[in-house]
């Protein structure tokens, strides 16, 4: 056959035209795509049943319902508990991120030993036995006071547990991580009545005052708050934040008032100068239930008018009036104090000053204000039998003067040999969150024997000698008194809903074993077989509705206390918590800034966390501090430009991030960054702004107060 | 579809996000990344790289100290009506091997991995960067692959991914309503992760079509006018790329509603006079 031209186009327009036409090629590439697509080694996670289980989530002190779902009993995914007293279905993306900490590489898989600078692995009989040797030495040798512990809190069984071997044992070295609560009870100690802490009825509040609290980023129990703050966009409440910065809470308040860091007292004490002085107080409750007013009355009057105030807050004095006045006509004001998260103690000035705004307006033990709370009560510990050893070990005095883990390490340093022998450090990373982390790591590698409970490998536990793994929250029972600053008290119960996973143990498990390998009076303090018997014991009454809802909740008829204030304290007009460094050779402020999605706290942050960090935050492995551009034009930087921060506590490599938001003169640093313990997701990321923030104790309460530190910028 | 599906009104699936209210916090992003089997990766500081279904801008008014104000703006994909609210969504569009497609009996725009061989140019095409693109398979170190959900597949190297609106609780929802003998879903039945988590409250989901459904009284939308919003402070970004996004945000500040569109010099001020509507 002959081919010519106009054929040989015709056939080939027609084979074009017919493969166009045809589905084949476009089947080909999909068949293509899709087997270039099944690879054994995408996963194809295995279906089944879906079931819920309810608990509690532990990872932050806010203690909300979480619900489980599972497949085939394999937890997939967190969610909010609907219907739980705190959370009612909403959830943080900590809780959300939970089984991520549940399979968490870095977690301790089972009993560790260090050997030299190498960790081996070692039973659980043999690491309870090396211990218990351990402590049985001390008892040997009359020095039951060696031995001490740290834990995050002391409500619960399993920190009662801790508490009560201590006891048993012989020692009254048994701290817990200092944060706003204490602040907050030495406060109600000093003004109300001790034992007792604040609820802020918040919700029924319309017009609330906040002296740099992250109401919205973690401060209390966050879950909690960011349902009230939407409750108060709806019923038109009114919120006020004060803060040099515009942090998130800022940026959702009704009015940010800036004001130099550290002088929130001066502010609050103006406020209270203008309300006596234009007489707005309630005169009925300061007549009839308060102490020291008049001091406190004429102290504020000699030293804290507005004008004066004013310039020391850089607030002017009109505003400070309009404030107070607002405040004092409000029917149901608040005001509520602790910087940030919380997770550091303040001030006694502020925390007094901002409080006697709350007695000022009357509003206490009243719908919409401040109730006085007694200390959550439960659980009948039986009493603890006491052999020589032990009573005279705990006739001698807490180390460290105030009793807070500042001062034990600062006693520590200060020491030729460390005072303690033997630490046991549960559910607390104080390498990580304590100010001056040199400081604590010097004090702790003084310490020759440490005994680490941690479920994860993080910056103390690497130091530690032996770590007795605890099963994660998801993994374990454990009783959780209600959040701080709530007016109801829920107590919920942590159930497994999942594993172990590792071979870990419930940490009140570990205690009772060492606890009858000590034998004799020790052991006998702690008859119980296991943890779930303790907990079903000293729960006692409460256990069947614990274990029956996952919670308990009592809102109505709370034993509340008398609503008496005294101001002698507050009108003492104590020094304010001054920062370290000189104006001259460190002319800004470094405050560290709370950011929700950074987790600050015991835990370091999940990969999913770390995710939705934004990358004016971190880039990189960089961290960025807020500048505002004013600033940042004075020493010649901008945006993106790397600058070393020195402190008298130390210096950084860092990037700058312009910031029309933050004060000038003022440079903002995120918390919880500059992990150093081994985790890819999070490790040499940033840096941990308490490497430059040292400890400053205030006079009022003996705890570090420290809310920022005086810095220099300078380009690299 | 058969006859009967066709009788049934169909649904156009919407959210309404209250700016005011939204804190910033990123639960919805955890909520979603933890529903959707999103991967992660060690630096996720690259935002161009890092897969975020739903992701939280921030917003700025661009004043000085102490006159900045700021806003969070949650964005999932917006699943998009195109031009005359006619199912042509920008990805859909130009997507040459179907892997994305609107569904005409939800308004959902849907995303099948298995299609998808990754030419990118729905990502082109997207106005709002809602799509994302798997540049390396993704890993779940240590046993964290455990956690995975069967009801997502989870992606491979070469695939462009993005918010479906958690489809498989439409379809859990939808399978629940037939086995037990109904014909629709209740509109809390149907709810997407992010709406279900945000502790704000702020994200709220429903059927658009459907004048009982909370997003509906929240926007009223105008039937006749491709969906647009009525209510006065509610906005859709880039209203004017007639897109026809099916998520709407509501803001009382000005300035955030303004941040929503691209405006020359004076011509925000003539447009809000009249709620949004131009002139002509």
């Amino acid at each position: 056959m002959k081919v010519d031209r106009r054929s040989f186009l015709g056939l080939g327009l027609g084979a074009v035209a017919g493969v166009t036409v045809s589905p084949l090629p476009w089947k080909l590439i999909d068949d293509v795509s899709i087997w270039t697509q099944n690879w054994p080694w995408t996963p194809v996670p295995p279906d089944g049943e879906v079931t819920y289980d309810n608990t509690v989530c532990t990872l932050c002190p806010g203690h909300c319902g979480i619900s489980v779902r599972k497949i085939n009993g394999r937890p997939v995914k967190i969610e909010g508990r609907k219907g739980y007293p705190i959370n009612d279905g909403g959830v943080c993306l900590h809780g959300l991120s939970s089984l991520q900490y549940l399979y968490d590489p870095a977690r301790v898989k089972q009993p560790l030993m260090k050997k030299g600078k190498v960790w081996e692995k070692i039973s659980w009989k043999d690491a309870i036995t090396l211990v218990t040797g351990k402590l049985a030495e001390l008892r040997k040798k009359q020095s039951p006071d060696r031995l001490a512990c740290i834990t995050d809190t002391d409500k619960g069984t399993i920190s009662g547990l801790f508490e009560r071997f201590l006891k048993a044992f012989g020692s009254n070295n048994f701290y817990t991580i200092s944060s706003m609560d204490k602040t907050w009870e030495k406060t109600f100690k000093m003004m109300h009545h001790s034992g007792s802490s604040p609820g802020f009825d918040l919700k029924n509040s319309d017009f609330i005052l906040s002296f740099g609290c992250g109401f919205i980023e973690g401060w209390g129990s966050p879950v909690h708050n960011f349902k009230i703050n939407s409750a108060w966009k709806e019923n038109k409440a009114k919120f006020v934040q004060i803060e040099p910065r515009l942090s998130h809470t800022a940026a959702k308040a009704d009015m940010w008032i800036p004001v130099k860091p550290g002088t929130d007292a001066d502010l609050a004490l103006g406020m209270c100068c203008e309300i006596i002085s234009k007489d707005l107080y309630d005169t009925s409750y300061i007549s009839g239930f308060t102490k020291g007013f008049n001091d406190f009355s004429n102290m504020v009057k000699k030293n804290y008018t507005p004008e004066k105030v004013s310039k020391t807050t850089g607030v002017p004095a009109s505003k400070i009036k309009e404030l107070a006045l607002k405040f004092a006509k409000a029917k149901t004001p608040v005001a509520i104090a602790g910087k940030g998260r919380g997770y550091k103690a303040g001030s006694m000035k502020e925390f007094t000053a901002v409080h006697a705004l709350n007695c000022l307006a009357g509003n206490i033990n009243k719908k919409g204000g401040v109730w006085t709370m007694p200390f959550m009560e439960y659980g009948n510990w039986p009493a603890i039998n006491m052999d020589s050893v032990a009573s005279a070990g705990v006739s001698k005095p807490v180390i460290g003067e105030s009793g807070s883990v500042a001062a034990l390490f600062e006693k520590i340093n200060a020491s030729k040999k460390s005072p303690v022998d033997l630490l046991f450090v549960y559910q607390s990373n104080p390498c990580f969150t304590m100010h001056d982390v040199k400081a604590v790591e010097k004090a702790v590698e003084k310490i020759p024997f440490i005994v680490s409970f941690s479920s994860v490998m993080d910056e103390t536990a690497e130091k530690a000698d032996i770590i007795l793994p605890s099963h994660m929250f998801l993994e374990r029972y454990e009783d959780v008194p209600g959040a701080f600053g709530l007016v109801e008290e829920v107590t919920g119960l942590c159930v497994p809903v999942a594993g172990p996973v590792f071979n870990t143990k419930n940490p009140g498990d570990s205690i009772l074993m060492i606890a009858k390998a000590l034998k004799g009076s020790v052991a006998s303090s702690f008859p119980w077989e296991n943890y779930h018997a303790c907990l079903e014991k000293i729960t006692g009454d409460i256990w069947d509705k614990l274990s029956g809802d996952g919670y308990l909740r009592k809102d109505a008829n709370l034993p509340y206390l008398r609503p008496d204030a005294d101001f002698s304290f507050a009108a003492q007009n104590t020094e304010s918590v001054k920062m370290e460094g000189s104006e001259g050779s460190f002319p800004l402020i470094l405050v560290p800034v709370d950011n929700m999605r950074l987790f600050s706290g015991v835990f370091a942050s999940s990969p999913f966390a770390v995710k939705t960090v934004s990358d004016t935050i971190i880039k990189k492995r960089d961290i960025l501090v807020e500048l505002n551009p004013v600033t940042a034009k004075k020493i010649g930087l901008s945006h993106g430009d790397y600058a070393m921060i020195a402190t008298p506590k130390g210096t950084a490599k860092v990037k700058v991030h312009i910031f029309e938001g933050i004060m000038p003169g003022v440079v903002g640093m995120d918390e919880g960054l500059g992990h150093t313990a081994e985790n890819i997701f999070i490790k040499d990321k940033g840096v941990n702004v308490n490497e430059l923030v040292g400890p400053v104790i205030d006079t009022g309460s003996g705890l570090d107060a420290a809310w920022g530190i005086r810095a220099k910028l300078s380009k690299v | 579809m058969t006859k009967e599906q066709n009788k049934r009104k169909k649904h156009v699936f919407g959210m309404v996000i209250d700016l005011d209210k939204c804190t910033g916090c990123g639960s919805c992003m955890v909520a979603c990344m933890s529903e959707n089997n999103v991967p992660f990766r060690e630096d996720e500081s690259d935002k161009k790289r890092s897969i975020t279904w739903m992701r939280v801008y921030k917003l700025t008014n661009g004043k000085s100290f102490p006159d900045t104000e700021i806003c969070y703006l949650p964005r999932p994909c917006m699943h998009c009506g195109g031009h005359g609210d006619h199912g042509h969504s920008p990805c859909v569009s130009v997507c040459p091997v179907n892997a994305t497609r609107y569904g005409y009996d939800t308004g959902i725009v849907s995303q099948i991995y298995t299609r998808c061989f990754g030419c990118r140019y729905c990502m082109a095409a997207c106005p709002y960067h809602a799509r994302y693109f798997n540049w390396w398979d993704p890993k779940w170190p240590g046993e964290m692959e455990k956690y995975l959900s069967p009801n997502v597949s989870p992606r491979m190297r070469g695939v462009v991914e993005k918010c479906s609106f958690c489809y498989q609780r439409y379809q859990a929802a939808r399978d629940k309503a037939l086995y037990e003998g109904r014909d629709e879903i209740e509109e809390n039945e149907y709810q997407t992760a992010c709406t279900e988590a945000c502790p704000a409250g702020a994200i709220t989901f429903g059927d658009l079509n459907n004048p009982d459904h909370m997003v509906y009284k929240m926007v009223q939308p105008d039937p006749h006018h491709t969906r647009k919003p009525l209510n006065p402070k509610a906005f859709r970004l880039l209203e004017r790329l007639e897109t026809n996004p099916k998520v709407y945000y509501i803001s009382e500040r000005e300035w955030v509603r303004k941040a929503g569109d691209n405006y020359i010099k004076g011509e925000w001020e003539k447009l809000n006079k009249n709620h949004g509507k131009s002139d002509e």
